[in-house]
Order: C-alpha cells, then sequence, then structure tokens
C-alpha cells in the first residue's frame, strides 16, 4: 500500500425511510477541517435509490464532489450490499479518510468494510483532528464508560476510518445555491449475495416524531418519575420545545418507557443542546450516554445525587413541582 | 442447532474511579465480569437451544484467569467453554481480534449461528462480532431485540432510530444482541458447582496453523492508542436551590432565557 496515493476526506452520507441523517451533514462540517489540514477535498458518498434528495442536502452542506451508487439493490440498508457498494469506491477512488456516523447502521457498516479493506476503524469517536506531525487523523474517543478518554491513530494503512458520534459536531449553514460534480458510479452487488432481507419496520418513535439521537432538545425522565403516566409531563415539555423525550435504564426497566428512548452505555449516546435530567440519579453509565450534552440541567430532589456533578444547572427540588412551571414560563415566553 | 456465543471479561466499569491527582483510573480492586451485553447473548444462546435443542458453546480470548468467566457462562447453560490465549496474541486490535477468534471459531467446527453482545463495556467499540461476520464470510445482524427461529431462517428486530427493522438470514448468521432482548439467569448453586468441575479447552497460537502471525498482536493491529488521558471534568454548574420548586423553575427559566437556551 502506498500511503500517498491516498487523498480526500470522505463521509458517507446515511439516509433511512426517506430521510438524510443529521450526522452525515455534521461530518462534512469537521471534514473540511480534516482535509484543508491536507489540502484535499470532502467528497460525499451517497448510497441508495432515489436519493437526489440526499445528494442535494450533500453539496448544500458542504460536500465538493458526491459519489454516487444508485440501483434497487440499495433500497433498504443491507450490510453486504452497501458494503460491496463502498469497498469498490474506495478501491477504486482511494480516499485518505472515512467518516461514517455512529448511527447503529454505521457501526454495523464500518466495521464490515474496515474488516475487508484490512484497515483501522475507530469508533463512536468524539474528537476529530490532524496530527501536526504526521498529518494522520487524531481520533478522539472515550472507553471504559467515558472514564478515559484515548486518541488513536492508524498510521499504516488506508484509509483511516472512524465512526463519529451523532450531535458532537456541528452542521454548516446550507447553501442550496452551491454546485458540485457528481460521479455516479455502476456498481451492481448480486442478489445472491447479500444474505440479509430487511422485511419490515416496525415504528416507534416518540410522540411529537422526534428521534432521540437527532433531537436538540432531549427530556429524560428516571427512577423519579415514579409512573409511566408522569412521563405525560415531559413529553408536554419536549413537544414545547421540539424535542424528544428520553429515559434512563432505571425508568426502562421498569417498563415505563420503550428501549428505544434509553440514553446511556445500554441505550442512545446523545448529544443534543440541552439535555433535561428529570428524577434520574446519573449513573457511570447513564452519564457515558449524555455527559457530551451542550448543556445540562438536572432535577433531582437528592442533593447528593451524582447528575449534579454533571450538570450545568441543578435543580435540588421535586421535580412535579418544578416541570409544570417550567412548562407554563416557556409557553409564555413562546406566546411572546 | 449448534451456537457459539463470543464473550469477554471487562473490568465492571461502574466501578472504576478517577484517582484526580494523577488523572489514573484506579483499577485495583476493581471487579472482572462477565461482559453484561454478553450475558444477554449467552441468555439468548440458551433459551434457542432450550426449545429448539442443540448445543451452545461460548469462547473468549483473554489471559488464563478468563476461565473463571467460562466457567460461570458454563453455569448459566452453556455445553463447553473454550479460551483462545497466547502472549502472541497481546496488543491486538478490533480487526487482529477479529481475525483470532474467527480463525478459532472455524477450527471449533461448523455453527448455525455466532452470538455476541453488541459491545464490551470496556472497549465499547461493538467492531468485533460485524468484523468476525467479514472473516467468516456470514451474515450479520447488529443491535438485535428479538430472535426468532423457524428451520434454517432466523428473523430478528434490530433497534433503529426508526424503531425495529425485521431482518431476515439464513444460517449461519452472526448477531450481536442489545440488553433489551432478555433477563439473564442467575446460576442455581447445582450448576455452579458443576460448571467448577468443568474443563475449559485451550487454543493456543501453536494450534492454528493457518493464521498470519504478521495479521495478529500489535504488529497485525492497525490502530494504536497514542494517549489516554481522563476527560476534563465538567465546569462546575449553577446550584439552584429554593424554598420551593415553583421559584426554582422560575430562577432556571430566568438563566435559560439569559444564556439564550430557550
Amino acid at each position: 500500500m502506498n500511503i500517498a496515493d491516498y487523498k480526500n476526506v470522505w463521509v458517507y452520507i446515511e439516509h433511512a425511510y426517506g430521510e438524510t441523517k443529521n450526522v452525515g451533514l455534521e461530518l462534512l462540517n469537521q471534514a473540511r477541517v480534516l482535509a484543508d489540514a491536507n489540502q484535499e477535498k470532502v467528497v460525499a458518498v451517497v448510497i441508495g435509490k432515489e436519493i437526489d434528495t440526499v445528494v442535494k442536502s450533500a453539496i448544500a452542506y458542504g460536500a465538493e464532489e458526491v459519489l454516487l451508487v444508485e440501483g434497487d439493490e440499495y433500497k433498504d440498508y443491507t450490510t453486504d450490499a452497501y458494503t460491496n457498494a463502498m469497498v469498490k469506491l474506495v478501491e477504486k477512488y482511494k480516499p485518505s479518510v472515512l467518516l461514517i456516523g455512529a448511527s447503529n447502521n454505521g457501526r454495523d457498516l464500518g466495521p464490515r468494510v474496515a474488516a475487508r479493506l484490512k484497515t483501522g476503524l475507530t469508533a463512536d469517536c468524539t474528537g476529530l483532528a490532524v496530527s501536526e506531525e504526521t498529518k494522520d487523523v487524531a481520533w478522539t474517543r472515550p472507553a471504559f464508560g467515558g472514564n478515559l478518554m484515548a486518541t488513536i491513530f492508524c498510521s499504516d494503512t488506508r484509509p483511516q476510518m472512524g465512526t463519529v458520534r451523532p450531535g458532537v459536531f456541528k452542521k454548516a449553514e446550507p447553501d442550496t445555491g452551491r454546485t458540485a460534480p457528481i460521479t455516479k458510479e455502476e456498481i451492481h452487488t448480486p442478489a445472491e449475495t447479500i444474505l440479509t432481507k430487511v422485511v419490515d419496520l416496525i415504528k416507534a418513535v416518540s410522540d411529537s416524531g422526534v428521534k432521540i439521537e437527532e433531537a436538540d432538545i432531549i427530556v429524560s425522565g428516571g427512577r423519579g418519575m415514579g409512573k409511566p403516566e408522569n412521563f405525560a409531563l415531559l413529553k408536554e415539555l419536549a413537544n414545547l420545545l421540539g424535542g424528544a423525550v428520553g429515559a434512563s435504564r432505571a425508568a426502562v426497566d421498569a417498563g415505563w418507557m420503550s428501549p428505544l428512548q434509553q440514553v446511556g452505555q445500554t441505550g442512545k449516546t446523545v448529544s443534543p443542546k440541552i439535555y433535561f435530567a428529570c428524577g434520574i440519579s446519573g449513573a457511570i453509565q447513564h452519564l457515558a450516554g449524555m455527559s457530551a450534552s451542550d448543556v445540562i440541567v438536572a432535577i433531582n430532589k437528592d442533593p447528593e445525587a451524582p447528575i449534579f456533578d454533571a450538570a450545568d444547572y441543578g435543580i435540588v427540588a421535586d421535580l412535579f413541582e418544578v416541570v409544570p412551571v417550567l412548562i407554563e414560563e416557556i409557553k409564555k415566553i413562546k406566546a411572546k | 442447532m449448534d451456537i457459539l456465543v463470543c464473550v469477554k471479561q471487562v473490568p465492571d466499569t461502574a466501578e472504576i474511579k478517577i484517582d484526580r491527582e494523577t488523572n489514573r483510573l484506579i483499577r485495583d480492586g476493581v471487579p472482572s465480569i462477565l461482559n453484561p451485553f454478553d450475558a444477554n447473548a449467552l441468555e439468548a444462546a440458551v433459551q434457542l437451544k432450550e426449545a429448539n435443542g442443540g448445543t451452545v458453546t461460548v469462547l473468549t480470548m483473554g489471559p488464563e484467569q478468563a476461565k473463571s468467566m467460562l466457567k460461570e457462562c458454563i453455569s448459566l447453560g452453556a455445553d463447553k467453554a473454550v479460551l483462545v490465549s497466547d502472549r502472541v496474541f497481546g496488543g491486538s486490535d478490533t480487526l487482529a481480534t477479529s481475525y483470532i477468534l474467527a480463525n478459532a471459531i472455524k477450527k471449533l467446527g461448523k455453527f448455525d449461528l455466532i452470538l455476541c453482545g453488541k459491545q464490551a463495556i470496556d472497549g465499547d467499540t461493538g467492531q468485533v462480532g460485524p468484523e468476525i461476520a467479514e472473516h467468516l464470510g456470514v451474515a450479520q445482524l447488529t443491535f438485535v431485540a428479538k430472535i426468532d427461529i423457524k428451520g434454517d431462517t432466523i428473523t430478528v428486530n434490530r433497534e433503529l432510530d426508526e424503531g425495529y427493522e425485521v431482518v431476515e438470514a439464513k444460517f449461519p448468521a452472526v448477531v450481536t444482541v442489545v440488553k433489551s432482548i432478555n433477563t439473564p439467569r442467575y446460576p442455581s448453586i447445582k450448576s455452579k458447582m458443576a460448571a467448577n468441575r468443568a474443563k475449559i479447552d485451550v487454543i493456543t497460537a501453536a494450534d492454528l496453523p493457518e493464521i498470519n502471525l504478521e495479521k495478529i498482536g500489535l504488529k497485525g493491529s492497525p490502530t494504536r492508542v497514542k494517549k489516554t488521558f481522563t476527560p476534563p471534568k465538567r465546569e462546575s454548574g449553577i446550584r439552584i436551590c429554593e424554598e420551593t420548586g415553583s421559584a426554582a423553575a422560575l430562577k432556571l427559566v430566568e438563566k435559560l432565557v439569559a444564556a439564550k437556551l430557550v
């Protein structure tokens, strides 16, 4: 492998069920930083069927070039078809860096592609930089449940690959007037090599329709919620703010909320602009899933709860007294 | 059906503390446990065996002390346990680890399903399962919350942002499971005692002659940890303590508005 042959920073633009995921668009912005450090280009990779809007978004959010693979076999995400398309693209165009969002499907695709290419993959990164010395990517990620951070390099193989946590990097302001060359690659994946088949989707989004991994605002409840009906209060606050409702493991284990809403090491890792933790004690596993949030508001009766160590705003009070007033006050502000 | 479960012995990350003076992890006295997600994978395997017949083999890579965890797996319903252990395997990253495990699996025979936890709680990568699937060239089903078997077809519910995606595949397949798939059982005193007497098979590099030594250990690992550090402590926030909850709420709104957050 001649490393000098590998150039440019690629971003895989994930989409599902007709929607472009925020994380790919966020990564285009950070890819710009990595590409500039080596005078390289930011290239978006889009795989799917009928994905014009995904391509348009990628360009509006900063892609200088788009590599497009379209076909019936790419209608649903399958590990085998998408891996084949991605690996063929990499072998032909030789990127230096490949960024993939650390969504569940991103974390399904990344290792399969990396193993086929025999290259290194760093999981669930929260920091991306370029080493001044070697010009390699310095991938920073949490480990040991968030107790330790590690910076990892992949110096001798290409592409350097990483999955990156959603919400860590911010999207650029979109510019719908931008244009970029789109290269359509005819890559066919034979049906007999696609070993899985998507047969259905059991939809389970929050009442507001906002997905927890994409939400700017998350209102989460824990054991302190007492019973499932009380989550209506959190839903009201979340709806008001255009956010989603989350839950701690205690609330999910009690059967009050779906595991799909769970935040923490066991569930989803999130980094919204504001995270409200209501009646959540803040076990290390929960903190591992939300401590990258921009602002954390904690409401808990127990002044000793560890959540207060992570909180930007800590309220020692009964959440059932605080949240209704919060809702009324925010309504007043919105009405103005 | 014959099922293999990949397990890992991990430090209980909930018990790890940070020495604020030296900024190092305090690992002394931290118990080593069966990775919790692997416990779910093992439980899923044992339930499938109970329903469909067959065998459950557990496989781990690690030092000699991992045998205690493998015995625990036997007490929880595994029929057989195998330890892959050799100094030359040390320092392997996920690509090298999955390569070694895939070679060990090939040596152990044919399996209908290979189950793993969605990730280990120490590394938190979730990469070894899919990478094993690639080395073996078989189907992979990740983040699985429900498994149904009919003949040689497996149908699963995968956790996605949008909900549960129902996906099917033919055997053989690698399946990684999430916590909500089941509640692992506890061992009985009898099963514990029997497990204590169980023999653990050990596979070393010498037992895997087809393995390419260039692809294992530090040398065979494309990623390298250059630096570790403890995360910067969040600056201590503002504590709002008022006489009543509603007064505290008003104060919070005031602060959120001042910070332009609402």
